[in-house]
């Protein structure tokens, strides 16, 4: 057992206390925190509270309990915070460093390592293995074994969120699609992922099709991996610096300008590799260098002055935010500009559509009651403008909101699509 | 440690639900956005209604545990700070609008209502309310009640207490009084409901109000004029006001205040120049054109080199929002920002300008200044770092003086951000001994236990007044 002082010990030694000492404690910040409202206003559960704890903690004032991994759990890391801040806190950065503190600190449950052992370090970094399991899914939902457990409802009696969720998951590709790469001599590169890469090899091709459209070269590196957000911010900051490695690596061959990203979580965090690898002087300028790169696949197309080849038939369409996309990589204008720009769709403003869907990473699973009150409260934002589809920018964001539909019985009405493939339906051509 | 019947009363009156006592609850309470004051409370409860809140301050008279009443913590007092432990009292349970009277154009709430529901919510009924303090999208009415709160707004509608026709509130002794009402007239003796606003939660706690409403302006207009130096804005300000204008808002930022903005909001402020003024009117369409037409002319008088107006909602809505950020954006700058309220009279605004920055250049101290010019309230506000002590010394003796000055000038030591911990040394210099004796009589007839919010306002020491020369 770690002793509560040995953690202390590390809090003291590891935060960042200028950062923490930033704050000043205004509450901006409070007001767009999905948790803070969530639990009516609680103070510990706001951003401006979470600091205060972090700060306390090294300070000596209380010690980490467990109700202070509570609130740093409970937290969906979704940084709107962030971007309210006007004094700049970079709240983002605080909670991973705490969450990697507590977590090295954490004597897991044997099976909860296995499992996040397995999935975070053997499944996620594996390309061929993420493959095998997407294959067994496949086979699983071809083969009637999905229609006939859903039937039985086998998995509602082991958990009934499980039950949930499995049904809100797409269809697997087929295990013969591959992405087409497009050109070896590219000034743009493309980072495929490794959900995205997996489970939504269409999506990754229909971003590839929409740059080359806009006559840009295109190619895809070899060597590249998962970025590594799901390990940080399940605070195991060790394998995420590997695999930041690996892909600074994969991406300094060739001489391209732009690494395109099409899922927002990914795209911002690697956007912040200079901060995950700020004690690695070795390191600092190949990741700034290749920070500086990163590129959503809105802001690229909207540059390409694609704007104008889009045509839909005639629909009323909203958007939701993927968290990281607006708050990590300041992107949000550039995706509602595209959907405007699509002929025959009638563009809808979704209310507090900056503001978290609940899903966050693997936060759906640790956090279900929480996420699913979120979720449950986004829908009835989404009800509301009417819309027919809703189009997000991030393969998590994307999966809730189908859950989220599948929840508010609105299958036959509303449909969530990512918009990459929104508009590459919607190319004329 | 508390009584652990204590305790288990309090469970028992208001459901152990509704009761924290977990270091990371106490913990979250310790604080509000006041810099350097930090004190952990003993326990925490929300109470549901005014008999809730009654029973918690009976059993807390007969246990003498102190009580701090707190909305959103955003006050810049200390005012929410628990010195001496006790209880925590929180109204998020208590946050409704019970009632919006659009024939009487009164709105009754609780406490904890966020002060921009309620104006989003009259709003929507074409009503109006006016007060609305920077940090409106935080704070709750019931702390808007106990600090008099202004807002950017307060030049030609006043403040909070212009708004408050009535309140409800529990006394240290679990009595529960009623003052006030619909009512525009009302003279039945003292008037209680003016006495415990701005009372800091000293004397009362708030557990519902009556607020008067107004009509919603017809039409707005917001401008941004840019001045080369600090004085001619200043200048601007009395011109304006001696002109027989009043502006809905007449707001002054200077260089520094303006670059740390614009770091946060990027909306493409000057920052180049020494100051500017924000500028809204309100009113019949003809009248705030005109208005603001005349405005424009007396800023070009005194050397304004650009006016210019907000030409969409929108637009206007970004300049207001910026403003409201500015004491945080300075936080930017320096790990601390101890910000103040001198207030003195509109006329002496640019006097008061100028002796900040010669203050600031006296003791070698980086001290912005942006405020509410139009009613003479100013925030000099000193970009510090806590750790540094020796600093922070120099930063007591400016701000000594500046406060000094404040009071020469006619003016306070606190506009609206309330006496509280912060201030507690200075009250005697605004209103001498004999004030400050008399305001102690009327707190120990209330609160003969000091249960209430104690340790505020009266503090323990007494600053001596320095002397200022001009
Ligand atoms: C960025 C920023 C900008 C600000 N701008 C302005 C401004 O423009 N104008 C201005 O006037 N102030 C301003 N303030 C100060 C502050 O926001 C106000 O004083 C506000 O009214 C406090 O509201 P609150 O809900 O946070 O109250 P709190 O800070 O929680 O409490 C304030 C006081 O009220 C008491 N209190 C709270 N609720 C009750 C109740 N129900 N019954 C009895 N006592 C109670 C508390 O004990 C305390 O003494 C600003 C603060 C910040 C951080
Ligand atoms: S907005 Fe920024 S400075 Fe204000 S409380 Fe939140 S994190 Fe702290
Ligand atoms: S990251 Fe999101 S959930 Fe976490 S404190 Fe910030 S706003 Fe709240």
């Amino acid at each position: 057992m770690t002793t509560p002082t040995t953690l202390q010990k590390q809090f003291k030694e590891r935060m960042d206390y200028d950062e923490l000492m930033n704050c000043t404690r205004c509450g901006f910040c409070q007001p767009t925190c999905p948790t803070f409202i969530e639990t009516d206003r609680k103070e510990s559960s706001s951003p401006r509270g979470r600091i205060a704890l972090m700060k306390a903690v090294v300070d000596g004032v209380i010690e980490p309990d467990e109700g202070f991994e509570r609130e740093l759990s409970l937290c969906l890391g979704c940084r709107a915070c962030e971007t309210a801040c006007p004094s700049g806190v970079k709240y983002g950065q605080l909670l991973e460093d705490a969450r990697a503190i507590v977590a090295e600190h954490k004597k897991v449950p044997f099976f909860k390592r296995i499992f996040s052992n397995l999935l975070l370090h053997t499944l996620i970094p594996n390309r061929r293995l993420l493959r095998v399991a997407v294959l067994l899914l496949w086979v699983y939902q071809r083969s009637g074994l999905q229609a006939g457990l859903r039937k039985l409802k086998v998995l509602k009696w082991i958990s009934p969120s499980l039950f949930e969720m499995e049904g809100s998951l797409p269809a697997a590709p087929s295990p013969f699609s591959r992405l087409k790469n497009s050109s070896a001599e590219s000034s743009v590169s493309f980072f495929r992922g490794c959900i995205m890469d997996a489970l939504f090899v269409e999506t990754n091709q229909n971003t590839i099709d929409l740059i080359a459209a806009g006559n840009e070269e295109i190619g895809i590196p070899v060597g590249q991996t998962c970025c590594g957000a799901l390990h940080a911010h399940a605070g195991d900051q060790k394998k995420a610096i590997e695999l930041a490695k690996q892909n600074i690596c994969a991406f300094e061959t060739g001489d391209h300008e732009v690494i395109a990203t099409n899922a927002g979580g990914c795209g911002a965090f690697l956007a912040e590799y200079p901060h995950l690898l700020k004690d690695e002087p070795e390191w600092a300028k190949r990741a700034v260098q290749f920070s500086r790169k990163i590129k959503d696949v809105s802001s690229l197309l909207n540059e390409h002055d694609q704007i104008d080849g889009f045509e839909a038939s005639p629909q009323l369409v909203t958007y939701q935010d993927s968290c990281h996309l607006k708050h990590g990589m300041n992107v949000f204008s550039k995706p509602r500009q595209l959907l405007k720009s699509v002929k025959g769709v009638e563009f809808v403003e979704l209310d507090n559509a900056g503001m978290c869907c609940g899903s966050a990473g693997i936060y759906n699973l640790i956090e279900q009651e929480m996420s699913m009150q979120i979720l449950d409260h986004k829908m009835e934002d989404v009800k509301r403008t009417n819309a027919a589809v809703i189009v997000t920018s991030n393969p998590g964001c994307l999966l809730q909101m189908r859950l989220g539909i599948q929840r508010a019985g609105l299958e036959d009405k509303l449909k969530a699509v990512h918009i990459v493939d929104f508009l590459h339906e919607a190319q004329t051509k | 440690m508390l009584n652990p019947s204590f305790c288990d009363q309090i469970k028992e009156l208001v459901g152990s639900s509704n009761v924290y006592t977990d270091s990371v609850s106490l913990l979250s309470y310790s604080y509000d956005a006041t810099p350097n004051y930090q004190s952990m409370p003993q326990i925490i409860v929300e109470p549901g209604n005014t008999e809730e809140v009654s029973g918690i301050v009976k059993l807390c008279s007969e246990y003498e545990i102190p009580i701090v009443p707190r909305g959103s913590g955003t006050n810049l007092c200390a005012g929410t700070i628990p010195v001496d432990g006790g209880l925590v009292m929180l109204f998020n349970r208590m946050a409704g609008i019970l009632e919006m009277d659009e024939e009487n154009l009164t709105a009754t709430v609780q406490p904890g209502v966020i002060t921009q529901t309620l104006i989003e919510e009259a709003e929507r009924k074409s009503l109006f309310y006016p007060p609305d303090p920077g940090s409106m999208k935080i704070s709750t009415i019931g702390g808007n009640i106990n600090e008099c709160s202004g807002g950017l707004r307060g030049m030609k509608y006043g403040v909070t207490k212009d708004y408050v026709l009535g309140l409800t509130a529990v006394l240290p002794n679990g009595d529960i009084v009623k003052t006030g009402g619909k009512l525009t007239k009302d003279v039945a003796g003292y008037d209680l409901t003016k006495l415990l606003i701005g009372s800091e939660g000293t004397l009362a706690i708030v557990t519902e109000a009556i607020l008067k409403l107004v009509p919603k302006p017809e039409s707005k207009k917001t401008m941004l004029a840019l001045f080369e130096n600090i004085e001619n804005a200043a200048q601007t300000v009395s011109d304006i006001i001696a002109a027989r204008i009043i502006p809905a808002t007449l707001e002054f930022l200077d260089q520094g205040t303006l670059q740390a903005v614009e770091d946060f909001a990027q909306i493409g402020l000057p920052t180049n120049v020494e100051a500017v003024l924000l500028i809204e009117q309100d009113g019949s369409p003809d009248a705030v054109v005109s208005d603001i037409r005349k405005i424009e002319a007396l800023c070009r008088e005194n050397g304004a080199f650009s006016v210019e107006v907000a030409s969409t909602d929108q637009e206007a809505a970004q300049l207001m929002t910026a403003r409201r950020a500015a004491l945080t954006a300075l936080s930017r700058l320096k790990p601390t920002t101890i910000l103040e309220d001198a207030t003195v009279p509109r006329s002496k605004v640019a006097e008061m300008v100028r002796f900040v920055n010669e203050t600031a250049r006296k003791f070698n101290l980086q001290i912005c200044t942006f405020g509410h010019a139009g009613d003479g309230n100013l925030h000099p506000t000193c970009l510090t770092d806590a750790r540094d002590m020796e600093e922070l010394e120099r930063v007591e003796q400016a701000f000594e003086e500046i406060f000094a000055k404040a009071v020469d000038l006619g003016g306070t030591i606190t506009g609206e951000h309330g006496v509280g911990m912060m201030k507690a040394p200075y009250l005697s210099w605004k209103i001498g001994e004999e004030g400050v004796n008399i305001m102690k009589s009327i707190k120990a007839a209330f609160d003969p236990k000091n249960i209430l919010n104690p340790g505020k306002m009266f503090g323990k020491s007494t600053r001596k007044r320095v002397v200022i020369r001009s």
